[in-house]
């Protein structure tokens, strides 16, 4: 015990996140005896993070979390030290010098980007890392050491979700679509950067016809009265549109056709005079303005029927106009905007009604539209305990009892905490291994814009990329570059692979590199004319970044690496699902005590989602099996682990 | 629905939990009353998660005076307060406690919790004892068990030793639904009734430190020690109990270990990592106990840092189950 105080004493950790997880580990790290404790959060403090982020109060909204949590922990631990920084940890001062100084980094982060960027620098540094995750009362902490253990991204994780356009733009089926068009299409065209690309008035069918006659639909003429504007563009959006996309009979010769809807048919009377007087809104910051109040509107868990959707939908908008007129033209979806998630919610509302899509309520669509992952404070306590004694136990070197551990809703073999044997690297990992990977793409219709933007920044999570052919130098990014190189990658963006000056062909080799995170891997170019766009709707597929050879094509990798459709994407919504997904996994198990699903918890508190990301166990019968209860160094083992493992040392 | 809303207020901070129990849950927390007796800092984290989780009131029992000892696993007290001469520990907690959540009712109750009459439990829907000995865990639960106002109040027991810990469970008779159509009904024993099931019955694989901490309470109480009064000299005596209970209980000695009683007997200490994850586990089983979500344990939770488990075992006899 005295030689682990001495450790702990001596040490120098690096926390990553001050949220949820990271107040916590905080407080745990300073009641364990640790001493000196840098600390990294870029973010301020929320309402919302009040109920679990207990070093927070009320009158510290607005504030540094990592400053305030200092702060609150040197209260019951004056002397020792807390070193915060109000930055982004992908920031360049936080470079590989910097994190060699620290014996243990340990990660209370709350998305995957983040996440990937911390493992590759602590694989650069050599420092160990404590990564951890947690969703309601499901929770992970793994132990990544460079060459001992596997490295975070050893196991691939699910990138973003993503839609096809066209389900978004025309035929959406699950509320969720409705919610991607009314924040990415129809709040991004009314109130955001009107240079945007942006899919509207993009039909399948017809879509250059449309988009010129409807350029200017969305614009505010001169002097339009913010009602009749706001009619105007109900009517073409929850009308016009709809009655216009029904004209292509093609389309719904197999789905339910969807129903055009006019602000007369749903609010046959004068509607200026049935809406809200914007005098009653005594206001005084953008977040206090509200559409719901005025209409009498208060539980948020309540469903509103289609007239109030249209209520609220035309209030929000002409309060938009009227309040907060100087933001429009920059304004992007923020789920701490009220206003905002009151446009949002009742334009989805309208739109599912209008698709015959139940409806649901504010609290559930701004779920939804601002991926709010569910979060408790417990499992977040009992989650930063664990790290702590993983942290220890790599102070003291003691590998052979570096474990992850999973905390469980329902008991698995009795445990509601169940530690597993870390997996050894991955051999085919391009992160920790220097595996090379195979791209299979149209090298004649795929421009370098493609490559850059869904394969090395998608899929490969690099920053500040720059790409060689051989010797030379295809793209780059940096602040330093010179204006003719700079405009040469530029140029270089727009062509095809086959096109660029040093063509890129079936059997190029193109080396990756990005230097902030001295992560380098080498593709194999094979050029392919034809994908599926259900299957590989990026129009190109990334291979040899797999977990270990396998004859299970089911393996959830595939939904990761491609979970939509179509040439076209729309980014950003991260749903929820695979979250929900984890959760029912987790039910299986306690019901059939031998299903087992692991849910790997990749994002936590604000953020977004968990990946149902089986690392290790796949199928359905296989469960953890459990190595003689009588030994007192007994640890659950996980059968069929591709990675087949074990024993560290 | 039963009429009441929650306020625009509660909604907004505690939207994250809501989308983990629905709002229903999170009414029914916000009128528990919860008990706990003893400050260390397993309690200390307890009462941070379910003051931040919103529960109704939570009332504080301790009368002890602020030692250097209750700084280490308590960061509720704050180490220049303990020069304050007369204010008691749970005084001090109180006070931290409040300022996590102003929507909270924290108060500090006064006296010694197990010369209370029965009546004074009827406030309350969970009673949460620590540092607290096998006696006074028998007399307290009792006391809760004898109550037979409307709803049943829920006994917890917790105990942090060294880097290991416990948590006993009492729901007496509870229902609470399931994906199945019939609600589950669990009978749980008293912790009288669960110690006293033979060690023979239970199954094999049962965790060696259910048996250990038994064998510590009984040597405490043989020796008429308060809890964690002990240390490694205490050995000899607590091995040569070792062998009367296992004898008398038919229970191989080699499933109670040397070396995990020595930890045990010397570190009487808490280990805060322990007191994160016991204060989590226990506020969890609380908040599933009120709301009536979610499937509570039965009724012994173990953990010990050296295997990394925290397992469930059901300690009950048979035939009362
Ligand atoms: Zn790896």
């Amino acid at each position: 015990m005295d030689s682990q105080k001495q450790a702990i004493k001596g040490a120098k950790v690096l926390m990553v996140g001050a949220g949820g997880i990271g107040c916590e580990l905080l407080k745990t790290l300073a009641l364990s005896g640790f001493e000196d404790i840098h600390i990294i959060d870029m973010d301020t403090i929320e309402v919302s993070n009040l109920n679990r982020q207990f070093l927070f109060r009320q009158w510290h909204v607005g504030q540094s979390k990592a400053k305030v949590a200092r702060e609150a922990v040197l209260k019951f631990r004056p002397h020792i030290n807390i070193t915060p920084y109000h930055a982004n940890v992908k920031d360049p001062e936080f470079n590989i010098d910097f994190f060699k100084q620290f014996n243990v980094v340990l990660n209370g982060l709350d998305n995957l980007d983040a996440r990937r960027h911390v493992n590759r620098i602590c694989l650069a540094a050599n420092v160990p890392l404590v990564e951890s995750g947690t969703t309601g009362f499901l929770g992970q902490v793994t132990v990544h050491v460079k060459s001992k253990t596997e490295c975070y991204e050893c196991q691939p994780k699910p990138t973003p979700k993503t839609y096809p356009v066209c389900t978004i733009t025309s035929t959406p089926s699950k509320f969720v679509h409705c919610i991607v068009w009314a924040k990415d299409l129809l709040f991004a065209k009314l109130f955001g950067d009107k240079n945007q690309e942006n899919d509207l008035n993009v039909r399948s069918g017809d879509a250059a016809s449309s988009s010129e006659h409807t350029e200017d639909v969305f614009e505010r003429r001169l002097n339009e009265d913010p009602e009749q504007y706001g009619q105007r563009i109900y009517d073409h959006v929850f009308g016009y549109n709809i009655d216009a996309a029904l004209a292509n009979e093609e389309t719904w010769r197999n789905r339910n056709r969807p129903k055009p809807i006019y602000i007369k048919d749903v609010m046959p009377d004068k509607p200026q005079q049935q809406n809200g007087n914007l005098d009653d809104n005594s206001v005084n910051g953008n977040s206090t303005v509200s559409a719901m109040p005025s209409l009498g509107l208060k539980n948020p868990q309540n469903i509103w029927s289609l007239l109030e959707n249209t209520r609220i939908f035309l209030e929000s908008l002409k309060l938009f106009l009227v309040k907060r007129e100087k933001e429009i033209g920059n304004l992007t979806f923020d789920k701490d905007d009220q206003l905002a998630v009151e446009f949002v919610t009742a334009a989805a509302n309208i739109r599912a009604a209008s698709f015959g899509i139940p409806m649901q309520s504010l609290f559930e669509a701004k779920g939804i539209a601002g991926n709010i992952v569910h979060a408790v404070a417990t499992t977040n306590a009992i989650t930063a305990g664990l790290i702590v004694i993983e942290a220890i136990k790599i102070l003291q070197s003691d590998a052979t009892n570096y474990r992850m551990t999973y905390i469980v809703e329902h008991p698995l073999r009795k445990m509601l905490l169940m530690p597993v044997e870390p997996f050894e690297p991955n051999k085919s990992c391009y992160v920790c291994s220097e595996t090379p990977l195979s791209l299979e793409i149209n090298t004649n219709r795929s421009k370098l814009r493609d490559f850059v933007e869904k394969i090395v920044k998608n899929k490969l999570g690099m920053h500040s990329p720059s790409i060689m052919h051989g010797t030379s130098l295809i793209y780059e990014v940096g602040d330093d570059l010179e204006e003719d190189f700079a405009n040469n990658y530029a140029l270089n963006l727009e062509k095809f692979l086959s096109e660029l000056p040093s063509p890129v062909t079936s059997g190029t080799v193109l080396t990756v590199e990005d230097f902030q995170q001295e992560l380098s891997c080498s593709i194999y170019i094979k050029h392919r004319e034809e994908f599926d766009e259900e299957k590989e709707p990026d129009g190109m597929l990334l291979t040899g970044w797999t977990p270990a050879p396998s004859n299970d094509d089911t393996r959830p990798i595939s939904n990761g690496e491609s979970s939509s459709n179509a040439s076209k994407q729309l980014p950003g919504t991260q749903e929820d699902s695979d979250e929900i997904s984890a959760v029912a996994a987790d039910k299986e198990i306690a019901l059939t005590g031998s299903k087992r699903k692991q849910s790997e918890i990749s994002d936590v508190d604000g953020e977004v989602a968990i990946s149902a990301c089986t690392s290790g166990i796949k199928g359905s019968n296989q469960k953890p099996e459990e190595v003689d209860d009588n030994g007192d160094d007994d640890v659950v083992m996980l059968d069929e682990n591709p990675c087949k493992k074990k024993r560290l040392q | 629905m039963d009429g009441e809303e929650l306020t625009a207020q509660e909604t907004a901070l505690y939207d994250r939990q809501i989308r983990v129990w629905g709002v229903d849950a999170q009414r029914r927390l916000s009128k528990s009353h919860i008990l706990v007796s003893g400050m260390n800092g397993t309690v200390a984290e307890f009462c941070k998660n379910i003051v931040l989780a919103g529960v109704g009131s939570l009332t504080l029992m301790d009368d002890r005076l602020v030692t250097e000892e209750d700084l280490l696993a308590n960061f509720l007290i704050r180490p220049d307060e303990k020069e304050f001469g007369g204010r008691s520990l749970a005084e001090f907690c109180c006070d931290s406690l409040r300022e996590f959540n102003p929507m909270v009712r924290v108060s500090v109750e006064k006296g010694d919790l197990a010369s209370f009459d029965g009546e004074f439990f009827d406030k309350f829907d969970a009673v949460v004892v620590a540092r607290c000995s096998l006696a006074i865990k028998k007399v307290i639960n009792a006391k809760c068990r004898k109550r037979s106002k409307g709803t049943q109040i829920a006994f917890y027991a917790v105990d942090c030793r060294d880097s290991c810990g416990e948590i006993f469970v009492d729901l007496q008779n509870y229902t609470y639904a399931q994906n199945s159509p019939d609600d589950c009904l669990l009978k749980y024993p008293s912790f009288e009734e669960a110690i006293t099931v033979p060690w023979r019955t239970l199954p094999k694989r049962t965790t060696k430190l259910y048996f250990a901490m038994r064998v510590i309470e009984s040597f405490e109480q043989a020796e008429g020690r308060n809890p964690g009064e002990t240390s490694l000299a205490d050995l000899p005596r607590v091995l040569v109990l070792r062998k009367e209970l296992c004898e008398a209980q038919s229970l191989n000695e080699s499933q109670i270990p040397v070396g995990l009683l020595e930890r045990l007997l010397a570190g009487t200490r808490e280990y805060p990592p322990v007191c994160a994850i016991l204060g989590g586990i226990l506020g969890q089983e609380v908040i599933k106990a009120i709301s009536g979500k979610g499937d509570p344990l039965k009724n012994f939770f173990l953990f010990d840092v050296v295997d990394g488990k925290g397992v469930i075992e059901d300690i009950s006899n048979p035939t009362e189950t």
